[in-house]
């Protein structure tokens, strides 16, 4: 993340500003974002049947013979060296086949890291994985034991003994502040923007707030623990994973153990939950590793304690937000600074500086963001990166202003809504917040809200309502590709390396792929999560449907083109080209002379093919440098928090999102809902809780972690305006991340208006409201 | 005794230490009962023990000792089709991922039954009088030891309310 990428990138948007739209990607809008027959609909998960009778088969369940399971030794300082590491207990112990560590680990390179380059690079971390006896973080694994039975492994790994030369370690926040590094760029921007003179705007301002926010540490925790069943045959070798990263881990493999590409298998059909969590981390590496070595299959299933040990979360911040208006409301300077924890070892940006510069039009800016280095284990991407701690700052703070301006905060909001891109005046692919906030605010009936706070209650119980913009950036990845295979009977078959970890992958890509191809939904079937399937990137940044939709799409265009050359002159298609034809009835059509049409079946028979097979490719996304592309949404929030003890239940959640075009109206529903609880969870309950003494992770458990239960959530509405974007595939852009953010903005501000108390540290407990 | 585990006997383990989870998955190959922590805290390997919900976890195989064990393979009818829970999970797209799955739907059916029996729960406001029927409230504090993290809960609430209304009929 450097100058020279900030220089990169800044000269291709001014290049793109210059070119005419209609030289890039979706440079006419996809005609699948109105015309469509299934997409939109409310469309049954393909894999529902599987997964209510339990027979969809995760990673960790994978039958193999002369299996040993495997069970982790993890280091209980942060800094220092092994001292001594004594397992002959431990090689002793019944069942035991294999101790592994830095003595006899085979030589492994460091996996590449991800980043904007590479798609093959699967890495969170450049430290290397037990190559020496250096201790870098307060759970690092330090032994690997594998034996016949999973207990086995438990009970000898209690058996390996171990001792350390400590050295200094830096494991407190606070501390860490005075060395921040400041980096150049931020994912693909920069990170500091200085924009007009916000000093003196600020000064000048005739309302203005200046607050500080902090978000703690948060681990994902899906409820499926990461898996990994390993086994080499020969030089190849096999990963039956849980991962959002299948072609990246499989590349990563590869670089580790230096061995070729194709020669590594990465099969990851269903995922337990992701989050961001579930990519490459070291137990996949000492897994294959240890299997390697013993010369037997191996399956590594995370405890709930190594999951926090050796898979990074979010990472915790504190962001200072002063915003200056006039007295109509209109910001005038929007400043936001923070930090960040981010080891120098750790790759991923959580770029909450990000999410104050998209949302408002403002005169002047000073964003900065800052990283705190620490010797912790690494962070990750979790849901809504950057802009789920950013929303939180932001988002509070426009609350703030609201109530100094005296002002509804939906209406400060309309008078401060950006039309372009605030920073680069660039303009919006797509983007009508207000349209979101509108329908949001009549389904909540924010009417009923009290402006001053304190005002409602209902016996012991205060009443209060609050609201919060939400916005996560559209990216569609390049690379991704998918084969369309049509056979004679006039079935199509989508094939990809893609991904399932819940978001209905498969059923909505078969939707699309049908109204693609003019086909019955029945006639379309897809098959996703294996490496030898055509290449596709990962699923994250909320992504994968567009670029996924767009390697159908690029596919379909090669397929007619395909058909026609098959087609050859004696057909009512002969001499046209694809331009000139659409997909319609199990066949090819020409778009003005509906007359001139063949089936699918009739091309084949004719050319004497049984299939005809195409892949096509998602193409570089410039109209993401060309154009300001977010998704934005306005969540509102009812609570009731009890003046007697302070407990605080939200009654209500409303969450209405301007995203483009939705695809299937059942899965996205639940993808919204989804992002909207893990957003209630960061407002109320859940915090990663660190030893800042020894830089040990404390809750390492469910029992300690705490994530929204049933009783928790209430009836969530959700609502989309649903209106497409005509830069995108299909019209649509990414809703996987953009419901956890604003949430616990809105939460904060509904428990600041029933309460009158502002908090400002995540998450809200009820011991940080003093109602006195 | 052995077990009885969807209508099949099986022997029980000869190590005692085994728990039930283990004894599903690992030996029997049942691996449709899920392990999310091992320790009693996502309640994604609840199965029915004569009936009643159990965390299989925190059970040791030999409890079951000539009891009977139903997991969510032994839910469908003899003709493989869905359980009307199950089918109402699809219905109302009650999950996402579908690790929790099994868990909430073996759970959601014993306390179908806790309810109508009428055992009071946190939120029942009269403990002597019991439940003031399948409310929402009510389904939800009785589901809260079955932790979804892909935030399926209304979904879960809709569709268990959706199988008590066809019960009610």
């Amino acid at each position: 993340m450097s100058k020279l990428q900030n220089a990169l990138i800044g000269g291709v948007r001014t290049v793109l500003g210059h070119l005419p739209a209609a030289w890039l990607p979706g440079a006419s809008p996809d005609q699948l974002a109105d015309k469509r027959v299934t997409l939109g609909t409310q469309q049954p998960r393909i894999d529902g049947p599987e997964k209510v009778r339990g027979t969809a088969r995760f990673a960790a369940e994978v039958p193999m013979d002369d299996l040993l399971h495997a069970a982790f030794v993890h280091s209980t300082i942060a800094r220092g060296t092994i001292a001594e590491l004594d397992v002959t207990a431990a090689e002793a112990a019944p069942g035991v086949a294999l101790v592994m560590t830095h003595h006899n680990a085979p030589r492994m390179k460091v996996p590449p890291t991800i980043g904007l380059t590479n798609l093959k690079a699967a890495g969170n971390h450049t430290l290397p994985v037990m190559q020496d006896a250096e201790i870098r973080w307060n759970g690092q694994v330090m032994a690997v034991i594998l034996a016949e039975t999973r207990e086995q492994a438990d009970h000898a790994a209690t058996l390996v003994r171990m001792s350390y030369d400590a050295a200094p370690s830096r494991t407190r926040f606070e501390e860490g502040k005075a060395h921040a590094r400041t980096p150049d760029s931020m994912l693909m921007e920069r990170n500091r923007l200085e924009k007009g003179n916000p000093a003196r705007k600020l000064a000048e301002a005739a309302v203005s707030i200046d607050a500080t926010y902090n978000t703690p540490w948060l681990s994902q925790n899906p409820i499926e623990p990461h898996a990994a069943t390993i086994a080499w045959q020969g030089e190849k070798l096999i990963v039956h994973d849980a991962t959002q990263m299948i072609n990246a881990t499989a590349g990563s493999l590869a670089k580790v153990f230096g061995i070729k590409e194709e020669d590594v298998f990465v099969s990851s059909p269903f995922v337990g939950g992701g989050f961001g969590a579930k990519g490459l981390w070291d137990h996949q590496i000492l897994g294959a590793a240890a299997a390697k070595l013993a010369g037997r299959p191996v399956r590594v299933r995370l405890s709930r304690a190594s999951m926090h040990r050796l898979v990074g979360g979010r990472t915790q911040t504190e962001q200072r937000v002063a915003l200056g208006s006039d007295a109509n409301g209109k910001l005038k300077a929007l400043l936001h600074h923070g930090y960040a924890t981010k080891p120098l070892h750790s790759i991923c940006d959580e770029g909450f500086g990000l999410t104050g510069r998209s949302l408002y039009a403002c005169e002047s800016f000073d964003i900065v963001q800052h990283y705190v280095d620490l010797d912790l284990l690494a962070n990750s991407f979790m849901r809504g990166p950057g802009e789920a701690p950013g929303t939180f700052a932001i988002e509070c703070a426009m609350d703030e202003l609201a109530h100094a301006l005296k002002m509804d905060p939906v209406e400060l909001r309309r008078r401060n809504v950006a039309t372009c891109d605030p920073v680069s005046g660039a303009p919006h692919s797509q983007s009508d917040i207000m349209a979101a906030y509108d329908m949001g605010a009549q389904r909540i009936g924010w009417g009923r809200r009290a402006a001053e706070p304190r005002t409602r209650s209902d016996g012991e119980w205060l009443i209060g309502m609050g609201c919060a913009s939400g916005t996560f950036p559209f990216i569609r990845m390049p690379g991704t590709s998918a084969r369309i295979t049509l056979d004679s009977g006039g079935h199509a078959h989508v094939a990809s390396a893609a991904h399932e970890m819940g978001m209905g992958t498969a059923t909505v890509q078969r939707q699309h792929a049908a109204d693609r191809l003019g086909l019955p939904l029945d006639s379309v079937s897809v098959t996703i999560g294996d490496s030898r399937l055509p290449f596709a990137s990962f699923a994250g940044g909320s992504s994968q449907t567009a670029s996924l939709g767009a390697a159908i799409s690029a596919a379909s265009d090669k397929l007619a083109a395909q058909l026609l050359r098959l087609a050859g002159n004696d057909t009512p298609l002969a001499g046209l080209k694809p331009g000139e034809v659409r997909f319609a009835d199990g066949g090819l059509r020409k778009i003005d002379d509906p007359a001139r049409y063949e089936s699918f079946a009739s091309i084949l028979k004719r050319a004497g093919r049984e299939e005809v097979s195409v892949i096509g490719e998602s193409t570089a996304p410039l109209e993401m440098l060309k154009f300001s592309m977010h998704s934005t949404s306005a969540i509102f929030c009812e609570v009731r928090v009890s003046e007697v003890t302070g407990e605080i239940r939200v009654a209500r959640l409303v969450g209405a999102f301007d995203c483009g075009r939705i695809l299937n109206a059942q899965t996205a529903a639940s993808q919204f809902k989804g992002g909207m609880i893990m957003g209630l969870g960061m407002a109320l309950a859940e915090e990663t809780l660190l030893d800042e003494r020894s830089g040990r992770i404390m809750s390492t458990s469910l029992a300690e972690y705490h994530v929204p239960v049933h009783l928790d959530v209430p009836d969530i509405d959700v609502m989309w305006t649903d209106i497409p974007d005509p830069r995108t595939p299909m019209g649509a852009r990414g809703i996987g991340e953009i419901g956890t953010t604003g949430v616990a903005a809105a939460v904060a501000n509904a428990i600041f208006n029933a309460t009158g108390i502002r908090v400002r540290d995540l998450p809200i407990t009820l011991d940080k409201l003093n109602l006195g | 005794m052995p077990i009885s585990i969807n209508g099949a006997d099986h022997p029980l383990p000869d190590d005692p230490r085994v728990s039930l989870l283990d004894l599903l998955r690992e030996r029997e190959g049942l691996t449709g009962t899920k392990l999310g922590c091992n320790q009693g805290a996502c309640g994604a390997c609840t199965v029915l023990l004569d009936g009643e919900r159990v965390l299989s976890c925190l059970t040791l195989a030999v409890q079951a000792d000539g009891r009977e064990v139903r997991t969510i393979e032994g839910l469908e009818g003899p003709d493989g089709a869905l359980h009307p829970l199950q089918q109402a999970f699809i219905d109302h797209d009650g999950f996402q991922c579908g690790y929790c799955t099994p868990g909430q739907i073996c759970s959601a059916i014993a306390m179908a039954q806790e309810l109508r029996r009428g055992d009071p729960s946190h939120v029942t406001a009269d403990l002597a009088s019991g439940p003031n029927g399948p409310t929402r409230e009510e389904i939800r504090e009785r589901m809260s030891g079955n932790l979804c993290r892909c935030g399926a809960h209304n979904g879960i609430v809709e569709a268990i309310e959706q199988m008590l209304a066809r019960e009610a009929l």
